[in-house]
């Protein structure tokens, strides 16, 4: 009885964070109708702030919580006010999803650039060492503390949002803003309210919860990702309902705490840790599941963006040759310490060529893509036994299609915001659950794959290797580009504008979702062979959730519906970690920042960097750009 | 026997009611479209005529009542399926596919398993009156062009009952007049129009039939010169067309 009342107050104080931070989350839902993904990052920035003036400066208590949360916070939201919202009014779900990921990457980014990662900190709790002990059970001052902000959180928001005007106002502003301002209410000032109340709850559930790391000690990740959990807790809200998104918090806490509790005692502790970090990460996509169908709406909103010109087959081919060639010059004088980096960046660009058919043509976004090409090297590392054989890459194509139809299986319901997050959860359960899973995996983490050869020719030298990735790259750039021509890529773009005419049209968008998946998947682990086939290994670190959303971010930066995009996407995800190798450990976060620093400058521009009307007139690469009709967009590859 | 052996209706509503929250959207409809038949919707702004087009179209599903496609029962089927059944739609805000050409658009509709057999893209864009070039990008059309293109797409399917929710909204009078003339073609095919349009010129002109919506409710049903006639439509929507006047056009 006494453990079960200790797993309730441990579950009940875990609980109680998970609800501020989720509560947070769907404040600013609701008022500003964006999924806040940097959530989990402002509740980490705003915990080493704290650290920072309390621990390390000596700062007061008071003046620390008042400076972070009445000082920090508020600039913070109205920098992302400012900064981002203004371009987003109006924007589809994949432009402000994709925003808030670049929001989320810089402060990641800033917070390691900031605070040095290899120095141990630790912040202690509220009057920690001062306890109670209520049935036996011992309980410190500062889970009472956590428990007792939660409860007025969530009863101070409930009289807030029913009783004033602000708060009714905040409520009204998603549905019709045009309405509110009407009503004398401004918009832009309730959207500020809703972002500084979101964010003022991240910061106070990351300063919460920064004790709790005492072990490991503050660290960017997984401060960030701790708090990620609470995304759980808001869908079993749906994101509206505040009441429900409080029980969700606590279901959290205790049921993630009973299972760590009651886990048989023979399993290992590396499973049980493994088990607990899994936890929420199924509850996640469990209360996804538990969704209802997300009801096809009629959004009268058509694309004005001109679409990059798709280049027929000849023309395709003629650019994947000059591509080729260019590729083969760059390979004869490129420096030996950086051939690897833009070898890996072309099979980066294979997974963002999955990316443009996923996200581009179809308009799915999926934050697992890192996933897939991780399934595909660890495909090719069993069947080839650390080597590789083209039977081996059959293998790994069919296996990761599988996986990738059997994650939209499940979602199928599912749309936009939804979808991003059933695959952000896939990729995080496929990372503690896999590969970082010693039962698979051996400790160390890497996995041994060879590289692919063409028989006859040698690929073991870096440089043929580059060329024969080119080579791939250009392959299945041709075949991305054949799918947008043909009958099913139409119907892909059109399912992609209108979801609610195509299904009045009789189409079934159920199974083109399907098979859309498979196929980017299928695509992702090719990139995976060729990525591994560079060092000869792959490790869990090269497949994690970061790694997979600077991808997507540097995808849609350059372009996410070309090839050139998916290309210099690619390249540039595996540059900049090679540039910031050579910078002191404050530059370890730079690949990060460029992404979001990237998305953020183009949140106006949907199409990315190189389809902007200015780089088409000003940049005209001769023999590699398509010529063009005037307005229209550039695909510099093929 | 079935609905349709009982009524012989193309699209039968019975009881529909759609609540948003506390306010009622629509209180207990009854709507009948027949083959061969234009029938009208009217009513003011606001008074549920793309709500009910929702619930036939299985884009919202309606708290009360139900739904026959011909001899079934749709109330609980999808949009894909109803349509799959022969029923098409166009949208109030236009729902085309921004990023494809009118060629493209239409064509999407007619590689569908049920698209209209032996139909082109540009036999079908001629005839609804689409003057631009098929190749250029919807979105870039003017609206009453992008609205012909949005009917091409939805007579692609070759269906049996077409709803057009404004049709008109953006075309010059002799548009317009062309668009009525291939509406009641349409219904001389043996389909059902179903038409929601503010232009009662109009309705009054190409309609079988006529049912006015107020406030969630039918108000009135009949014919043109029922419907011209009946005071309390009058004074609800057509408070501005003297009966004597409309009688002369």
């Amino acid at each position: 009885m006494e453990t079960f009342l200790t797993y309730t107050v441990l579950g009940i104080v875990a609980g109680a964070i998970y609800a501020i931070t989720a509560t947070g989350l769907v404040v600013t839902y609701t008022t500003t109708g964006v999924f806040n993904f940097a959530h989990g990052a402002v509740a980490m920035f705003c915990a080493f702030s704290y650290w920072q003036l309390n621990q390390q400066w000596g700062w007061p208590v008071w003046l620390c919580l008042l400076i972070v949360l009445f000082g920090e916070v508020p600039l913070l939201a109205l920098y992302v006010e400012e900064v981002y919202m203004k371009r987003l009014f109006g924007a589809s779900v994949v432009r402000s999803l994709m925003v808030t990921l670049g929001l989320l990457l810089i402060l990641v980014g800033g917070a390691q650039a900031l605070w040095n990662g290899t120095v141990q900190r630790s912040l202690p709790g509220y009057f920690s060492n001062d306890t109670v002990t209520i049935f036996q059970v011992v309980i410190n001052y500062h889970q009472i503390i956590t428990v007792v902000i939660a409860v007025l959180v969530a009863v101070g928001l409930r009289v807030y949002f029913r009783r004033f005007r602000s708060g009714i106002a905040m409520r009204a502003v998603v549905d019709d803003p045009e309405l509110l301002s009407l009503s004398g209410s401004s918009p832009r000032n309730t959207s500020r309210l809703g972002w500084f109340i979101g964010f003022f709850l991240a910061a106070l559930a990351g300063i919460l919860i920064a004790p709790q790391l005492s072990v490991s000690g503050l660290d960017v990740n997984l401060l960030t990702l701790l708090v990620v959990n609470g995304y759980a807790a808001a869908i079993l809200g749906r994101l509206r309902n505040l009441p429900w998104t409080f029980a969700g918090g606590m279901i959290l806490g205790l049921s993630e705490n009973y299972a760590a509790g009651y886990l048989p005692g023979h399993i290992s502790a590396n499973l049980a840790n493994q088990i607990g970090l899994l936890f929420p990460v199924v509850f996640l996509f469990v209360a996804l599941l538990l969704l209802p169908s997300a009801r096809l709406r009629a959004i009268g909103r058509m694309v004005v963006a001109v679409p990059p010109k798709i280049p027929n087959l000849v023309q395709s081919v003629r650019s994947a040759a000059v591509f080729i060639v260019i590729m083969w010059i760059v390979a004869m004088v490129i420096s030996s310490s950086i051939i690897g980096s833009v070898t890996q960046g072309l099979a980066l660009g294979v997974v963002g060529l999955s990316l443009v058919l996923l996200i581009g043509y179809a308009g799915y976004v999926s934050l697992c893509q890192l996933t897939f090409m991780g399934i595909g090297a660890y495909v090719m590392s069993q069947v080839a036994h650390g080597g590789a054989t083209w039977w081996g890459l059959i293998l790994a194509v069919v296996v990761c299609g599988a996986v990738g139809a059997l994650v939209a299986l499940p979602t199928l319901r599912l749309q936009g915001l939804y979808l991003a997050l059933a695959t952000l959860a896939f990729a995080q359960a496929a990372y503690y659950g896999f590969f970082t899973n010693i039962s698979y995996i051996p400790e160390g983490g890497a996995m041994a794959v060879g590289r692919l050869s063409i028989p006859g020719i040698s690929t073991s030298g870096d440089k043929a290797y580059l060329v024969f990735v080119a080579v791939i790259f250009a392959l299945c750039a041709i075949g991305i580009l054949a799918i947008r021509r043909s009958r099913w890529g139409r119907k892909l773009v059109a399912l992609n504008d209108s979801p609610a005419a195509f299904a009045t049209l009789g189409m079934n968008a159920a199974i083109s979702k399907m098979i859309v998946f498979a196929v980017a998947a299928a695509i992702a682990g090719v990139g995976g062979v060729l990525y591994a086939g560079q060092p000869l290994a792959i490790s869990a670190n090269d497949v994690q959730m970061f790694a997979s959303l600077e991808i997507v971010l540097f995808v849609t930066i350059f372009g996410i519906r070309t090839i050139s995009g998916a290309l210099l996407g690619g390249l540039a995800a595996a540059l900049l970690p090679l540039a910031s190798s050579h910078l002191p450990w404050w530059g370890v976060g730079i690949t990060g920042i460029a992404a979001g620093v990237g998305i953020s400058l183009m949140a106006a521009h949907p199409d990315g960097v190189v389809p902007i009307p200015w780089i088409n007139e000003h940049l005209r690469i001769p023999g590699l750009a398509i010529p063009l009709r005037k307005k229209e967009s550039i695909d510099v590859v093929a | 026997m079935s609905l349709r052996e009982q009524t012989g209706a193309r699209l039968n509503l019975e009881g529909i009611s759609v609540n948003f929250g506390g306010v009622a959207a629509l209180s207990n409809i009854h709507l009948e479209v027949f083959d061969g038949q234009v029938t009208g919707l009217i009513g003011p702004n606001g008074a549920g005529k793309t709500t009910m087009f929702n619930v036939i179209s299985g884009l919202q599903k309606p708290d009360r009542g139900s739904v026959a496609l011909g001899d079934k029962n749709v109330t609980r089927f999808g949009p894909a399926r109803r349509a799959r059944l022969g029923l098409a739609r166009t949208f109030q805000r236009l729902e085309l596919f921004g990023s494809l050409s009118s060629r493209e658009n239409v064509e999407v509709a007619l590689e569908t398993k049920h698209g209209g057999g032996d139909l082109t893209a540009e036999g079908l864009l001629h005839r609804v009156g689409v003057t631009s070039d098929p190749d250029r990008q919807v979105s870039t059309l003017p609206t009453g062009e992008a609205r012909l293109v949005e009917l091409a797409r939805a007579l692609a399917i070759n269906p049996k009952l077409i709803c057009l929710d404004e049709p008109c909204s953006g075309l010059d009078d002799s548009e317009t007049r062309l668009l009525g003339e291939l509406l009641r073609e349409l219904a001389s095919e043996g389909r059902g129009v179903l038409i929601v349009e503010h232009d009662m010129d109009l309705v009054l002109r190409i309609c079988d039939r006529i049912y006015v919506l107020d406030f969630g409710e039918i108000i009135a049903v009949g014919t043109p010169e029922e419907i011209r006639n009946d005071p309390v439509v009058q004074s609800a929507y057509l408070g501005t067309v003297a009966p004597e006047e409309s009688a002369e056009r």
